[in-house]
């Protein structure tokens, strides 16, 4: 078969392509029957709630789970037969951190690199930037155990980078990570598009995936539900704006029957309701002509967290 | 698998001083306190091949302590890469796979326990516990017996799921019994017939047999044949298992 192995310049293939793929834990599936394509130097997200299937979609591409079923090639390759091939190009940020923790900060970067089979004066270097980036450099020699969690997120995250990689799989990058460390690596990531470094994201934040994502996928219960840009998943499934009413404790209850038919769509949220439409002033003060008297209001532009709770009847927000 | 023991060795440079001392010293103080306390009340007999008892221990001794830091090492610690700090799972993410992995893990054990085995030996010597040069293949034996046991409890660890409770019934009712039953301490001979099957089932003896052969002399050649057979045997078995739980356990 000509088209596999190495990335052939002529004849491109995706980054990444699984057709109908499935993964089963015994009787359940954790992801049933999704399709999706991964062009080369996109950044992709999967966005979903807790145990939607983002991180074992994600463990299947990183050549560390095998799939149950389906089709799946990463790099033009098959996991199934070309695994360390594909890792070796690769670079990883699982969910949760699997630092070395008895050793230095430099030592996890060097060790880890070594394992790519890269030689020693180059990881050497390269741990020396990779600690730059992620702003560790005052740390180098510092075990990781008592490193706060932020700065062991960075430290994986610049793990993922030692070996250069073509395709970077971030698993929720920026859990636990301060604004500040979340925009520096928001900047990086960026930087490194601009490289063409292809990248495939799993998150929770709207806002992330709205920065980051130049595509991206809604899963939820193992199913993609939605695919688009950030813009046209707004746009397919959201009105322009949204009005918030928010009332006094108790006294939510019934509200919704006034207004409802002044808006596209509502949502009845424990601690507010939503009033989709594309004009949100006008709608405003529509729901005051009725007397009603919301404590608080806002009018804000829909975002995708107004997709998913359409898509999925549940919130993101935690 | 090599860039495997690498990773190890950045470990060790940092930590060599306190693994030294459970690999390499106990058994030393083991040593002093058997082969020269202990011994200097036990007088050279039938029971001992004729031998003074510091000679007759101190080649068990060493592979006992290798047996016993080759099943140490390759309980919590071994858990610990699937687990808690779950490295395994972080080399395995680069081209590194589960079997390499676990070849490296072998390698790295078996050269610090080589590494201890010279350190006893050396400081053995200056008890005046070797009588011949044949004695250096004593670290060998120690190296092989202490893998052979290590290779079923790595493959445990793979298959442990839990806390790891069962690593403290094993120290308890299979280490400890094979220390005293094994011919470390005393002859075959004195143990009970009754309980002797587990002599023979235990690898410590099998490798103590070796040990003791090579430090003092004068065995049948096709007995030692029977227990290098034997530990061989189940280093194999025990590799075999080991990996395929290693990769049962990493690839899911
Ligand atoms: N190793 C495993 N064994 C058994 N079930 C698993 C395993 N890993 C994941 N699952 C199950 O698969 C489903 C999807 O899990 P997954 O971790 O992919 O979700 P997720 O979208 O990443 O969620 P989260 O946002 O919480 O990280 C869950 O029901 C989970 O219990
Ligand atoms: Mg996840």
């Amino acid at each position: 078969m000509a088209r596999d192995g190495e990335g052939d310049e002529r004849e491109p293939h995706p980054m990444v392509s699984g057709k109908a793929l499935v993964k089963r834990f015994g009787g359940i599936a954790a992801v049933a029957g999704i399709d999706v394509e991964v062009r080369r130097g996109e950044s992709f997200g999967f966005l979903g709630p807790n145990g939607a299937g983002k991180s074992s979609t994600m463990r299947m591409i990183a050549c560390v789970s095998p799939r149950s079923d389906g089709e799946l090639r990463v790099l033009g390759m098959d996991p199934e037969t070309d695994g360390p091939r594909i890792r070796a190009r690769i670079g990883v940020v699982p969910q949760l951190d699997n630092l070395d923790v008895e050793l230095t900060v430099r030592q996890n970067l060097q060790v880890y690199g070594r394992y790519f089979g890269l030689s020693r004066a180059h990881v050497r270097a390269k741990a020396v930037e990779l600690m730059a980036f992620a702003e560790l450099s005052d740390r180098a020699d510092d075990q990781v155990e008592p490193l706060s969690g932020g700065m062991k997120r960075r430290l994986t995250i610049a793990r993922s980078m030692v070996n250069d990689p073509e395709l970077l799989l971030l698993d929720e990058p920026t859990t636990g990570l301060d604004p500040q460390a979340r925009h520096l690596l928001w900047g990086r990531l960026y930087q490194l598009k601009q490289q063409g470094v292809t990248q495939i994201i799993t998150t929770h934040d709207m806002h992330e995936a709205e920065q980051l994502c130049d595509r991206l996928v809604v899963m939820d219960g193992g199913q993609i539900v939605a695919e688009g840009s950030p813009s046209n998943l707004i746009g397919r499934f959201s009105t322009r704006e949204v009005l918030e009413l928010r009332f006094a404790p108790g006294k939510q209850d019934g509200q919704i029957t006034r207004v409802a038919d002044l808006a596209d769509r509502h949502e009845v949220l424990p601690d507010r309701l939503l009033l989709y439409a594309d004009d949100g002033e006008a709608t405003l003060e529509a729901v005051h002509a009725r007397g009603v008297r919301p404590v608080s209001t806002l009018i804000r532009r829909s975002t995708l967290e107004d997709v998913f709770l359409r898509l999925t009847g549940r919130s993101l927000v935690e | 698998m090599w860039l495997r023991v690498e990773g190890h060795w950045a470990w060790y440079r940092r930590y060599w001083r306190s693994s030294l001392y459970s690999s390499g010293i106990e058994p030393l103080l083991f040593l002093a306190a058997m082969g020269l306390g202990f011994g200097s009340q036990v007088e050279a007999g039938a029971a001992t091949g004729g031998h003074e008892y510091l000679h007759y221990v101190a080649p068990a001794l060493l592979v006992a302590g290798a047996t016993m830091s080759g099943m140490g090492e390759s309980s919590f610690p071994v858990l610990s890469g699937f687990k808690w700090q779950k490295d395994y799972i972080a080399v395995t993410a680069t081209p590194i796979t589960p079997g390499q992995l676990l070849g490296g893990q072998m390698l790295w054990l078996a050269i610090r326990l080589g590494l201890s085995g010279v350190i006893y030996g050396l400081v053995a010597l200056t008890f005046g516990a070797w009588l011949r040069p044949g004695a250096v293949l004593v670290v060998g034996v120690g190296v092989v017996t202490g893998l052979a046991c290590a290779a079923p409890v790595m493959a445990l660890a793979a298959a442990t799921y839990d806390e790891g409770r069962r690593f403290v019934v094993m120290f308890r009712f299979v280490m400890v019994p094979m220390m005293l039953f094994s011919a470390t301490f005393f002859p075959i001979e004195q143990i009970p017939i009754g309980l002797r099957w587990l002599t023979w089932i235990s690898p410590l003896w099998h490798g103590n047999e070796i040990a003791r052969a090579a430090a003092l002399g004068g065995s049948d050649p096709l007995a030692i044949a029977g227990h290098g057979a034997f530990l061989l045997a189940l280093l194999v078995a025990g590799v075999l298992l080991a990996r395929k739980l290693f990769y049962r356990r990493l690839v899911v």
